[in-house]
Parts: structure tokens; sequence; C-alpha cells
């Protein structure tokens, strides 16, 4: 039986179509309306209101909390002040990336670790000897990601306190209408957005006070499939998608560095002992061999692709997930892992691996696309991540 | 006197003029653009008529806006943001609807409650309209080709749209015909029995002409709807956010970015021409303002009886111009509502008002509203096409207010007795009474009214007798003929002067092209 979120009861009579999906072992809306079309203008035009319980939330307390992360994650948590927040990926022993998430320090020795993929085990191996205490809270929180350009003043009308001045990254405890919540000022979208933890037993409270605040500010539910797309506008990186964990890939090659995604921001050259210093260190010295970039696919090319067939050019309203081959010159040299039509942008969008020195921005190349049945090839162009980074994201 | 000088003047700041305008500065040209309000947009502008109301005020949403013009000047960088206007429904006097959604099936399972057989007709009518508009869009991007002239450039052009039609096959090319000679009424009846569908369809082929659905002509109009469609794929048909003037501002923004200058609250004068060559402008102020070409984005009244003087220009143009037909029939209503209207036949909120309200129940009930125009007076039962921007986007108006935009067709600006505060306000009232058939609330729910007629379009935007076209998009003043035959390919007679807009092929529409194809015409001749 896959799970159900604890916001179930109010989205399951939403989703019109039925059109549910896997996450993490959870049954989540792919979408409420039939097409996520609305459902993705409500995230950069309005206020989309997007149930990410699936993620994996852990609670680590105690004195050594703090050095069981920094031995963990890439980014150096000493420097992490009460009421902040962190994105950060975490490796094994050779600099692979096993996952990626959120750090949040609630308390003086109090943190939360987010992650796509279920954490525990690690945790547990890499606190051996530290006095910290581990809790899965994974099942006993909801979190409901606030996402848009109103997303502040839906929560404004919403919240018992004043949580307009939260920067960009830094995290509060509030409450909704009565309803205790921590709220972080991050999200999945790249845009003005917030993220609410509750408990699972009070979930459908918040549920019910946001979507009456948010009624006269055209507050939306949307679904994975709308979030996907925001988040390639974004250019963020997803697990199982654009990467596989260290974890889980069956051979060398899948494996990935920080630096050969793009996050080689996130690993600290400062810091102490952690998974995989040596090993980045040593990456970072000679240079990552592989980058993780934005690809624009030529819509002229791709026009002409189509009218070949007498047809206008077809793109879906989804993201797509299967990869696609890349080539410079005729050789291929990366493939590309997502993309998507953005509605937003008006652009073919993909994000991709590329080798060196390939994923210089403006780097001409191929794409492979299937237009009518056959595999063509369209004109594309490197382009720094992320497509898209309004101002108000952090204002 | 200015010592001023720049390669390119633009007249109007309306969104052709700024696509003018932004073409010609990226192509390095010093470009100016001249606007006589206070802000661009000409018919494209969003004000706050009311404290806290954004309306569009005239144009209001957006469907042709050429995706060529949005790639290459970047507009979504500059501000542009289309939001889906994703429905229709049409209230029937029988207190029942008529739907159309953003999910095929769901339309046609609707449409099947009412009639299955138009049901199956219309996905086979949506095919033949798709290869309708795919043999016309190419029209939408080529300067018009003269079939009376011998220049190779013409001949070449005559010769690609030939075999381009010729491409289509005989059955497809004998459907263009009908399309291009019928009445969008008896088009209709040859695929559809359910009189609602056909009256809605059939709107589409009235907007801004004086032809009723039962006009000979008006067939070919249907084609605009399906060729947004093809351009389905790019997602451009819809609700701009902040109203159709964010689309003028992001355009400006673009422009701008590029190098041209705009000036607004500069009305142009008279354009100066010495030696048969167009030598700059003359502003009302009493400014002068040299360049090398001066282009019109006016419509073609504006541009070749007032800005020139006839002396200047041939008697065909003269002639031609004289005879061109405006004849504005369109009004607009804008209203600032206290809370939402409530449909009899769908209560209470809900998607469809997300979407657009077409008040069309019968094609009967279209013919007359022509009819009351036909004989001077304004509709007393008219077509209304209605949204609900502040349901799309919510910075329209204060939260839990709204604002409503209803396009209304026919008011005549040829009124009988000519057009007074009285019949303004008579019109108003017709448009809320009619409304008041379908949403009984919606007297209730109105906070402020602006009522504009032809004759206040005119007066605020300068379109000649308020055709919001820049003139009939009727057949004999399309293509080749648009605004008069031999002088549709931007050019005028006057060296120099240049004309876009939607008095020019391929005419109205928040489409841009023109703009766009007069740019491209100035720097071909001038490398």
């Amino acid at each position: 039986m896959l799970k159900t979120s604890p916001f179930h009861a109010r989205t399951a009579p939403l989703v019109r179509a039925q059109t549910w999906r896997r996450w993490a072992g959870y049954q989540m809306a792919s979408a409420y309306d039939p097409h996520p079309d609305r459902e993705v203008a409500a995230i950069r035009n309005a206020a989309a209101l997007i149930d990410v319980s699936p993620l994996y939330k852990y609670r680590l307390a105690g004195r050594d909390a703090a050095r069981l992360i920094d031995r963990m994650i890439t980014r150096d948590v000493t420097k992490l002040k009460i009421g902040q927040v962190y994105y950060t990926p975490w490796c094994d022993a050779h600099g692979k990336v096993i996952d990626d998430g959120t750090v949040t320090r609630l308390e003086e020795r109090v943190y939360r670790l987010t992650s796509a993929d279920s954490s525990l085990r690690w945790l547990q191996m890499n606190a051996f000897g530290l006095e910290v205490e581990i809790e899965d809270h994974s099942e006993r929180v909801g979190t409901l990601a606030l996402q848009g350009p109103l997303a502040r003043a839906v929560l404004t009308a919403a919240a018992d306190t004043d949580v307009a001045s939260l920067p960009y990254f830094r995290a509060c405890q509030t409450s909704v209408r009565g309803v205790p919540v921590a709220l972080s000022r991050t999200g999945y979208t790249g845009d003005l957005g917030y993220e609410l933890w509750v408990e699972s037993a009070r979930a459908l409270e918040l549920w019910d006070a946001l979507v009456a605040a948010g009624a006269s500010y055209g507050l939306s539910p949307a679904g994975v499939w709308a979030l996907d797309i925001a988040r390639i506008e974004a250019g963020l990186i997803m697990l199982d998608v654009d990467y596989y964990s260290a974890h889980h890939a069956l051979i060398e090659a899948r494996k990935s560095s920080p630096l050969e995604i793009n996050l080689g921001w996130a690993v600290s050259a400062t810091k102490g002992p952690f998974n995989g210093r040596a090993a980045l260190r040593a990456e970072r010295s000679r240079g990552a061999t592989w980058g993780f970039v934005g690809l624009e696919i030529d819509w002229r090319s791709f026009e002409r692709l189509h009218a070949a067939h007498g047809l206008p050019p077809h793109v879906p309203n989804v993201a797509w997930r299967a990869s696609a081959p890349v080539y410079a010159d005729g050789v291929q040299v990366g493939y590309a892992t997502s993309g998507c039509w953005s509605p937003l942008l008006k652009r073919l969008l993909a994000l991709a691996h590329l080798r060196a020195p390939y994923f210089r921005p403006g780097t001409p190349l191929e794409i492979e696309v299937t237009v009518e049945h056959r595999r063509e090839r369209a004109l594309a162009a490197v382009h720094a991540l992320p497509f898209y980074d309004p101002e108000r994201k952090k204002s | 006197m200015s010592a001023r000088r720049y390669d390119a003047i633009v007249i109007g700041g309306g969104h052709n003029g700024l696509v003018a305008a932004a073409y010609l500065a990226r192509a390095g040209r010093r470009t100016l653009v001249l606007e006589k309000r206070e802000r661009v947009g000409g018919a494209a502008v969003t004000e706050e008529i009311f404290p806290g109301f954004k309306f569009s005020v005239f144009s209001y949403v957006v469907s042709l806006l050429r995706p060529e013009i949005i790639r290459d000047l970047d507009l979504p960088r500059h501000g542009l943001q289309i939001l889906p206007l994703e429905s229709t429904i049409t209230p029937l006097e029988n207190g029942d609807y008529l739907g159309s959604w953003a999910d095929p099936d769901e339309t046609r399972r609707e449409l099947c409650r009412h009639s299955p057989r138009d049901a199956d007709a219309a996905a086979v009518f949506g095919r033949l309209m798709h290869h309708m508009a795919m043999a016309v869009r190419p029209i939408l991007g080529m300067v018009p080709p003269d079939p009376g002239s011998l220049s190779p450039r013409d001949l070449k052009g005559l010769i690609e749209l030939g075999g381009h039609f010729r491409a289509l096959g005989a059955e497809k090319f004998h459907a263009l015909h009908k399309l291009m000679t019928m009445s969008s009424a008896d088009y209709l009846d040859e695929w559809f029995e359910f009189d609602p569908l056909k009256a809605t369809k059939s709107a589409s082929g009235i907007i801004g002409t004086f032809l009723g659905p039962r006009s000979p002509g008006s067939a070919y109009v249907l084609l605009h709807h399906y060729m947004g469609e093809i351009d389905g794929a790019f997602r451009a048909w819809g609700f701009q956010k902040g109203g159709t003037g964010a689309i003028s501002e992001s355009l400006a923004s673009a422009a701008r970015s590029h190098g041209a200058e705009i000036r607004v609250g500069a009305g142009v004068e008279r354009v100066i021409v010495r030696g048969g060559r167009a030598r700059g402008v003359a502003l009302a102020s009493g400014e002068e303002l040299h360049a090398d070409h001066v282009i019109s984005g006016l419509d073609p009244r504006q541009t070749f009886t007032r800005l020139v003087q006839p002396a200047e220009l041939p008697d065909d143009l003269n002639r031609g111009i004289a005879r061109y037909k405006f004849r504005g029939s369109s009004g607009k209503v804008n209203l600032a509502l206290a809370g939402l209207p409530d449909f009899t036949c769908l209560p209470g909120n809900g998607p469809h008002l997300r979407g657009a309200v077409s008040i069309s129940p019968s094609l009967e009930y279209l013919e007359r509203a022509y009819d009351d125009a036909k004989y001077g007076e304004f509709s007393r039962h008219p077509y209304m096409d209605i949204v609900i921007p502040s349901m799309i986007d919510p910075g329209m108006a204060p939260p839990g207010k709204h604002v409503m935009s209803i396009f209304v067709q026919y008011a005549p600006y040829a009124l009988n007795g000519g057009w007074s505060d009285a019949k303004r306000d008579a019109f108003g009232d017709a448009v809320v009474k009619t409304l008041a058939r379908y949403a009984p609330n919606i007297e209730s729910l109105i906070l402020h009214r602006q009522v504009l007629t032809p004759h206040d379009i005119e007066r605020i935007t300068g379109l000649s007798e308020g055709n919001i076209f820049q003139g009939e998009l009727a057949l004999q003043q399309l293509f080749f003929l648009r605004p008069v035959p031999r002088w549709a390919k931007y050019r005028t007679p006057i060296h120099g002067y240049w004309q876009c807009g939607a008095g020019t092929h391929p005419g109205g529409g928040i489409m841009g092209a023109s703009g766009r194809l007069a740019a491209l015409e100035i720097l071909r001749g001038t490398p």
C-alpha cells in the first residue's frame, strides 16, 4: 500500500482526473486539474500550495548534533546560526553525492535535516561515538510549500505572528490560526516562498487556514507536474532524475561529485574533516570532468524539424525525465536528464550533464529530440543555471 | 528647432510602433518613439480607473502575439507573462449553459450533452480549420506581394504563394475559398446543428467589424481563433499579468534595452516633407525632430490625411484612403465589482469564472443585435465577451474585489442623433441589464462603471471612428489591399515615410506582426 500524506483528506477530492503518482512511497497528486498549466501559472503569478510531505525529515538533538552534521555535509555547519537554513549535498568517502537536502538550526543544539531519500542508517553510522539523538519525523510531520509572488501576502493574512520580515533561508516558529507551525523561507520553485512544517495530527487545520486566507490572493493547490516545471526553470536538481545516489548507483559511472552537479559552491574549502573531503579537494585542484548546466533548445530549429512533416511544433505541458543524448560536432558529449517547455520564459529548457569543456555557457550543441517517430537533432546552447531567478525570491 | 537627429522616428507608441522601434533599435538604428498620451500602449493600456482597480481599458486578451517577436525581443525578460484563460461558457436562455474547457475530452462530453452529432463534428471541423489556419499562417509573416506588379520580388512572392496554395490540394483549397467568401452562419450551418454553439463560434467572426453572422465574408475571421491554436504550443493565448498595458510596457522595455528613446506626452502635429522626402516630424509643441525615416503607427486616415498633406500623395491613394472603411462597431464596459457575479446557469464561484463568458445564446440573437446597429442604434441585447481578470491575476483588484471587462458588439460609431452622455449611459445600462438576465446579482456588485463608446475610443486613443482594428478586417481591405492597393508594403509614396499598425497587413489584435514587418522592410532597404 502506498502511504497517503496528512493532507490527503483535503487534496484527494481536488484531484479531478485521478492523476496520482508515486513519490517516495506516497500517493501524491501529479496535478489537480487535468492539465497543469494553471497550477504552473499560480506558482509564478499568484501563490501555490504544494504538498511536499514525502520528504524525509530528521530531528537531530544533543551535545554532538552539530558534529554529526558537520561530519556529513559539505558545508560548514559551525557557521549555521540559530534560525538559519542551509541547502547542501552530502557525500560518501569518495566525494560522490549521496543525497541533497536542507539543514535547519532550530535551537542551540537541535537541527532538522531533510532529504529526498531515507537517511536514517547513514545518520546512525555517522553518529558513531557521538552524543546525539536521531529521531525520524518523516511521518510525524506534514509539509506544505507555499510558493509564489503572493506567498508572503497569504502567509501574512494567515499567520498569528509577524512573519513578513523572515529572510531568505531563515526559519522561525509561528502559528497559523492557532496551529503551531515551524516556518522556513525555503522551497523548490526558485520563487518567493515558504515551507510550513506541522504535526500531522493538525495538518488539515493548517491546510484549511491557508486555503481560507489565500482565497483573495489566487492561491491554488499545485501538484508535482507544476512543481517539476518550476524547479527546472529554477535549475534545481532532483535525486533519481538528474543524478543517482552514490548509495544506489549500480556502476561507478552513475555517481556524481557535487562539483559535477553544479553544487561546487556548497563544498566548503575551509571546514574541518567531513565525508569526501580529500577526494573533493583533489577533484577541485584538477578540475571537474563533468558539469551540470542548463540547455536552451533553439525554437527555430525545433520548429523546422516539425515543419518538415507539415506539423506545427508540439511540446508536452509536463516536464520530461527521459535521458537525451547531447552532441558537439556530431560526437556525444553528454546527456540531458530532464527538461520542459517553460510557459513563463517561452523557451524549451533542459538540464544536462556535459563533459569538459562543453559546459561553458554559450557552447553550441545539439540535443536528440523525437519528432514524428524519428530521432532528430535540434540545435541547443548551454545556459548558466538558473534559467529564472526573480528578485523577489530573496527580497 | 532642435539639432537632434535620429535614424528613425516612430509616431505613436502603440504596440506595433513599439515593436517596430525595438527591431530598428536592435539593428543599431537611433530610434525615437513619440506618443501623445502620457503612457505607451495605444489601445493596449492598463489604467487604474477606480482606486485599487486596474483595467485593460480597451484591448483585453492576447491571442496572436507572434512567437518570433516574443523570442527576438526576449519579452518574458521584459515582463511578458501570459496567464492561461482556459474556458468559455455561453449561458443559454433556458438557464442551461454551453461550456468549453481546457481539456478537449471534457469539452467534447459537454457538447455531447447538447448534441452528440456536433460533438463528433467538432473534432473533424477542428482538423479542417487546423489545415486552413496552417495554409493562411505564412501570410501573417509575409510582406504582401502585389498581384498587379511585375517586379521580381512580387513575382517571386506570388509564385511562392501560388505554390503554397496548390500544395493544399483541391479539397482544402475549395474549403478555403468557401471560408473566404461565406457568412459564418452559413459556413457553420454546414457543420453543426446546436444553435448556441454556432452562435458562440460565429461571434469571433463579427468582432470589430460592421457585419452580422449572416453577412458574407464573416466566416474567414473564424480562422483567427484556430491560428491561435496552431501556436498553442507556445501558450501565447491568454491574459497578460497586469493587463494588456503590461505587454506594451514589456515592448517599451525591450526597445529601450536596445537603445530606443521613448517620449510620452509628445503628440506629433505633422511629418516634415521636403522634396518628396520625409525629413522628420513637428510636434504639437512646435519642436521639430529630424530623421531619415519616419514610421507612422497611426491608422491610415491619420497617416495619409492628417500627418501629411494629401497634395503630396497620388490621387489613387487619396481616393483609396477616403473609401477605406473604419465604422467602429464595438464598445467596452469596465466594471469594478465588490464581489463575484453569480450566474444562474452555474451558481457560485467556480472554474468558469476564470474563463470567458460569451453572451451569444443564438445566431438569431446576434443577428438581431446587428440589426439594431444596421439601422443606427446600439444593440439593445448585445453580444458580449466577458472576462474577470482579477480571477486570473489577483493583482488587478484589491483582495476579495474584482474587475470585469465586457467587450460589447454592436455600438455603431455613427449612432442616430450622435453619441451623448445620456446615450452612453443608456448603452451602459443595456449592457448591465443584459448581463443581469444571466447573473442577476451583477447590479448590486457594481462599485464603478466605465462605459466606452466608439466615440470615446476615438477621443482617447485617436483610432478613427473608434475602430479597434484601425479599419475593418473585411476582405476588400486585407492582405495586398490593406490599407489600399499598391501601398500594402509599409512604404508610402513619400520617400522615407513608412506605415505600420493594424491598418496595414496583417491587421488587428495584439499581434505585433506589422510593426516587425515594417521594421524589416526599412532595414532591408538601408543596410
